[in-house]
């Protein structure tokens, strides 16, 4: 019976044209088929004679049955189901998707929960496997408590390498939370430290004809642009100078070689009322005391309004920290991650010197440097200081902004 | 005449620069041999450069010659190419792309525009059916070289008919290949590789970012290929997926956050079929957790292909479930602004969302 | 718009050879022989589906006969099986296409009757309706757009594809533009079911051509010779930079849709029988007859010539492989088919 449509699973023989005995062309049409879409003419298969009707008329078999025998021509009377159609479709291989199936991994408690119930995420539970962690052990910086992946890489690094902090008795007071600011300068911090060894060493600057200018133009620069001319500019516009001829200060490390920078980004140290974030005066090799001014002014306006954006915190090569105006005399500053180098203005102090065999009254600022000793060895770091102290002394009045 | 003063009225809108975040965003850094364009520029400049170095490329779309489009993306080209390369097709879009369909296999490399995403519908088929299925259906015999460009996107009081996204209708789709560029660089190599594609390319511009985005792009021909995202913002806590205008929000987003010591890696998908799979993997593994954000509707978006395609593959790599955040499951947005701005996603809304997963 | 009928009883030969003659009526034999082939194959369950196209030999034939092989190009819809016969493709292209074979022109993708032939100028098409007319509208504007002169493009239909919204935009445009381009709608009356009178409201579909500034013409498709006169006309208009044109040929359906579907639920056999005596293929094969083109024993040398062409065209046919299902994911896109880049 053949497959009259492609819903068909069925038909019934309506008529037979020609009886057993009766020779047939191939193509000429034998029997009448009718199906729920259509009724035909069935046209033989082959060229012969009819030797068999096996279904009568009026009978309905699935597609596929056989239907009748025919000779055909030139071959011996063999009974084989001539009237049975070739199947039309081949079976469908298993489509190759790319539905890989994950093996399950065996977790540290039932349903990857910990020993309190609490579920833990995929992450966490294989990561907890793979450094041998105990979940259940470990307090989750999460949300509502929640054991994260970085809270188990740290569980598992930190043993190695450092003691975690300790944990505050709660009945000795009050326990500060630590906001994602904190944490993540107590990162940067750590990270900074563990790095880069870091050496130190200052100058002691005499600033008395550059506090001298910077007095004398203050008020005409604030006049002419609404905003304070500190130290602060002077500073930079001299180490971006002594940073030219000191390129080494101006580098970063890396396992295949220190990088020396094309431009100077001076990052700022600036504290805000509750982070500390170092806005960058990108280019400052371009730029003059007074241009140095007006973009360090309006960063550090923007830090303290919570308004910086990545260009402002990012791309910097060397940092300072204008760490006098509290009245330090001296300070180790820590470097920024990836700098050789971070210098601090200290405290502008009137002190007794001698200069020229005579005592005299100076306005003394010391100018402290911590360094990246993988890249910088004490005697760069003391040219440098040595420069940079050369250019304040010479700055004064008759200097242009 | 109403709709024509209505186009008029969002071109206008356009060109006042007026994002309602503020001012214009600026995009990568300075570059020798580098122009600064705004999106808009970098189509034009993408088209001419193709009209004058490939005779067989041709614009048609309806008021793309006289008026030089409805934003004015091919003014003077009419001038300069000549009525026979720069075609104003009569209003009906289902014979703008049956024709280009039919110029393409011909052996030409027409440029089609839909004059506003939300007008596509009626060439679905010619897209869909014929231009997505000649190479296919012919065994390779003929191949359909098309590229289909189309404004899409809301944020400009457009309100039903001139603010949908419709990647999701097309993305699904064997045989076509789509584009949804952000940056004025990325736009001007993308559209030019679209261009010399051999298939057909839907190739989508978010118009609220057609003159508020302006950035650097290198002089002379260049191709970016379809297929490959692009990190645009490197972090530790999160990876944002996004595109259009939305990927600029979620950039101003992830940069404020940075100042709340908060890291968030942003990807600019750049293509949404092909899309890179290696891109969102490689930085899913790193951050362990994926928020998608994009201004089409959240259910059957491309959120859920991302996020279908993820689960799989980096399961064992996520820290928190896979985020969502997208337009509302309404047909369009309304004129009304509080009903425009309910639908689109605000960046605070985004800063919110990548605070919550990073801290989860 | 003047209309073209054909002047009764004289033998015009429309400037044609006995041997172009004879070729029409060869086509015709042909593609009448293919198509039963189909029809007979379904029924005997080796492929599942079949069109028949009884009743347009004659258009089929004088339409082929207008066409310049080589340079003109074809649009064709899925009745067009004598036409195609016509313009360069072989009964085996056509077995291969309804045994859906790996050496069919479309690898076994396509359903019967949807050819493609880039190398003849046959444009590959799909299953919906009037699609390709726009497609026969932009291959039009091409053949201009380098300046080229003397090449047209044929796009084919039927009178149910004229009520397609798209059928009118390509129409539209062609005339807009005077593109080298002949719309050629094979009236037979019928669009499976729906009779002519449910489908328009008007009697000839060449009427249609008035509203879009194209000259319409009508013929007679059941006679090769008028239909090829008709067809000269439009197609040499059309190459010379003359514009569109749409051409009517009144035909016959003589069988179903398709083997899909059964007739004698909508159409009364008196009508039908009536038709049937004016069945194009013994009408030619009279009229050449009586006007001593051919010959009894030249007619059934023909006849056997063509069943013998088929014969062998379904056995190689049918001796072929299907295509591999290794295969299903070529020319998705030029290069690779995943939608994930990795």
């Amino acid at each position: 019976m053949p497959q009259l449509g492609e819903s068909v699973t069925e038909g019934t023989v309506s008529r037979w044209l020609k009886k057993p005995g009766e020779s047939v062309e191939k193509y000429e049409a034998f029997v009448e088929v009718s199906t729920d879409k259509v009724t035909a003419e069935v046209p033989a298969p082959v060229a012969g004679t009819m030797r068999e009707l096996i279904v009568g008329e009026g009978e309905t078999v699935p597609t596929g049955a056989p239907i009748a025998i025919i000779d055909e021509v030139g071959t011996a009377a063999v009974p084989a189901d001539k009237g049975a159609p070739a199947p039309l479709a081949q079976p469908l291989e298993p489509s190759r998707s790319s539905l890989a199936v994950l093996p399950l991994q065996a977790t540290n408690g039932r349903n990857g929960a910990t020993a309190n119930g609490t579920r833990v995420s995929p992450a966490v539970r294989r990561l907890a496997r793979e450094h041998a962690v105990d979940v259940a052990a470990v307090s989750g910086t999460g949300t509502n408590g929640r054991v994260t992946a970085a809270d188990i890489v740290a569980a598992a690094t930190g043993v190695s390498r450092a003691p975690a902090p300790a944990v505050a008795p709660i009945k000795a007071g009050e326990l500060i939370p630590l906001t994602p600011a904190r944490r993540l300068i107590a990162r940067r911090m750590v990270e900074s430290k563990q790095t880069a060894p870091h050496a130190w060493t200052t100058v002691e600057v005499d600033v008395t004809n550059l506090w001298a200018w910077r007095m004398a133009a203050k008020d005409d620069f604030e006049r002419e642009h609404g905003a304070k001319l500190t130290l602060l500019p002077f500073f930079m516009f001299a180490v971006t100078e002594s940073l030219r001829v000191f390129p080494l200060m101006n580098s970063s490390f890396f396992e295949n070689g220190i990088a020396l920078h094309k431009n100077v980004n001076l990052g700022i140290a600036t504290a805000t009322d509750d982070n500390l974030v170092v806005p960058v005066v990108r280019n400052a090799e371009e730029r003059s005391i007074r241009g140095i001014a007006l973009a360090a002014g309006a960063l550090i306006d923007k830090a303290r309004r919570g308004k910086l954006d990545v260009d402002d915190l990012t791309g910097g090569t060397f940092t300072v920290n204008n760490n006098g105006a509290a009245g330090s005399i001296l300070s180790a500053p820590i470097l920024v991650p990836g700098q050789a180098g971070i210098a601090t203005m200290e405290a502008v102090v009137k002190r007794p010197v001698v200069r020229n065999d005579a005592i005299a009254i100076r306005s003394m600022m010391n100018v402290c440097l911590s360094l990246d000793h993988r890249v910088v060895d004490g005697a760069i770091a003391s040219g440098f200081l040595a420069d940079l102290k050369k250019r304040l002394e010479a700055m004064g009045p008759s200097g242009a902004l | 005449m109403a709709a024509e003063r209505a186009q008029q009225h969002l071109a206008e809108d356009l060109w006042s620069d007026a994002s309602s975040e503020g001012r214009p965003h600026e995009v990568g850094g300075a570059q020798p041999g580098a122009e600064r364009l705004s999106n808009l520029d970098a189509v034009r400049l993408a088209l001419h450069e193709a009209m004058v170095a490939d005779e067989r490329v041709l614009i048609v779309g309806e008021d793309v010659g006289a008026r030089g489009n409805v934003f004015l993306i091919t003014r003077g080209f009419l001038e300069e190419f000549g009525a026979k390369r720069v075609v104003d097709m009569p209003l009906a879009e289902a014979s703008i792309i049956g024709i280009a369909v039919g110029m393409a296999m011909q052996g030409l490399r027409p440029i089609a525009e839909i004059q506003f995403a939300d007008f596509i519908y009626p060439a679905f088929n010619q897209i869909v059916g014929e231009a997505a299925k000649t190479r296919y259906r012919s065994n390779g015999d003929y191949s359909c070289p098309l590229v289909i460009r189309t404004p899409y996107g809301g944020g400009i009081h457009g309100a039903l008919s001139h603010s949908v996204s419709i990647e999701a209708l097309f993305y699904h789709v064997p045989g076509l290949k789509i584009v949804a560029p952000s940056t004025p660089r990325d736009i001007k190599g993308l559209l030019t590789a679209a261009i010399e594609d051999p298939d057909p390319v839907l190739f989508l511009e978010h118009k609220k970012t057609y003159r508020s985005v302006k950035g650097e792009v290198p002089e002379g021909h260049f191709t970016i290929p379809i297929g490959k995202a692009d990190v645009k913002r490197t972090g530790t806590q999160a990876t944002v997926v996004s595109y259009g205008y939305n990927l600029h929000q979620a950039l101003d987003a992830a940069a404020q956050l940075e100042t709340e010591g908060i890291s968030i890696e942003v990807i600019d998908l750049r293509s949404i079929r092909p899309m890179d799979k290696t891109a969102i993997l490689t930085s899913v593994r790193k951050t362990r957790k994926l928020l998608i954000i994009h201004e089409d509707n959240k259910f059957g978006g491309i959120g859920a292909e991302i996020s279908a395609m993820v689960s799989e593959e980096a399961f064992f790599d996520l820290d928190a479930p896979i985020r969502r955040l997208c337009g509302p499951d309404v047909p369009a947005m309304g004129y009304a602004q509080p009903l425009e701005e309910a639908f689109m996603i605000s960046t605070e809304r985004m800063r919110a969302a990548m605070r919550e997963l990073a801290q989860f | 718009m003047a209309k073209t009928v054909t002047a009764r009883g004289a033998l015009d030969r429309g400037g044609l050879t006995d041997e172009q003659l004879v070729e029409m009526l060869s086509n015709m034999l042909l593609q009448r022989q293919l198509d039963n082939r189909g029809f007979q194959l379904n029924r005997q369950g080796k492929i599942p589906f079949a069109l028949g196209s009884e009743g347009h030999e004659g258009l089929q034939a004088g339409a082929a006969m207008a066409f310049a092989r080589g340079s003109d190009i074809l649009v064709p819809y899925y009745r067009d099986l004598g036409l195609v016969l016509g313009v360069g493709l072989t009964p085996l292209d056509l077995l291969n296409n309804m045994f859906a074979r790996e050496a069919d022109l479309s690898g076994g993708r396509q359903f019967p009757n949807h050819y493609t032939a880039r190398d003849r100028g046959v444009l590959s098409i799909s299953s919906i309706i009037a699609a390709h007319c726009t497609h026969a509208a932009g291959v039009a504007y091409a053949l201009t757009y380098n300046g080229e002169k003397g090449r047209a493009v044929l796009c084919t239909t039927g009178e149910g594809s004229t009520s397609q919204g798209e059928w009118h935009e390509a129409i539209n445009f062609s005339a807009i533009h005077k593109l080298p381009i002949v719309f050629l709608v094979e009236n037979n009356g019928w669009a499976i079911s729906t009779p002519q009178s449910m489908q328009m409201a008007i009697v000839d579909v060449a009427d249609k051509a008035t509203g879009y500034g194209l000259p319409g013409m009508i013929c007679d498709g059941t006679d090769p010779i008028a239909t090829y006169r008709t067809m000269k006309i439009a197609m040499e208009r059309a190459r010379s930079g003359g514009g569109p044109t749409l051409v009517e040929a009144k035909c016959y359906r003589f069988l179903s849709h398709s083997t899909d579907d059964d007739d004698r639920t909508y159409r009364d056999r008196e009508t039908l029988a009536a038709q049937r005596a004016d069945d194009p293929l013994p009408k030619f094969e009279r009229v050449l007859l009586e006007a001593g083109i051919i010959d009894d024993p030249g007619l059934t040398a023909l006849k056997a010539d063509v069943l013998k062409q088929t014969n062998d065209a379904t056995d190689a046919a049918e001796a072929l492989p299907y295509p591999s299902v290794d295969d299903m994911t070529a020319h998705v896109y030029a290069g690779a088919f995943e939608p994930w880049l990795e």
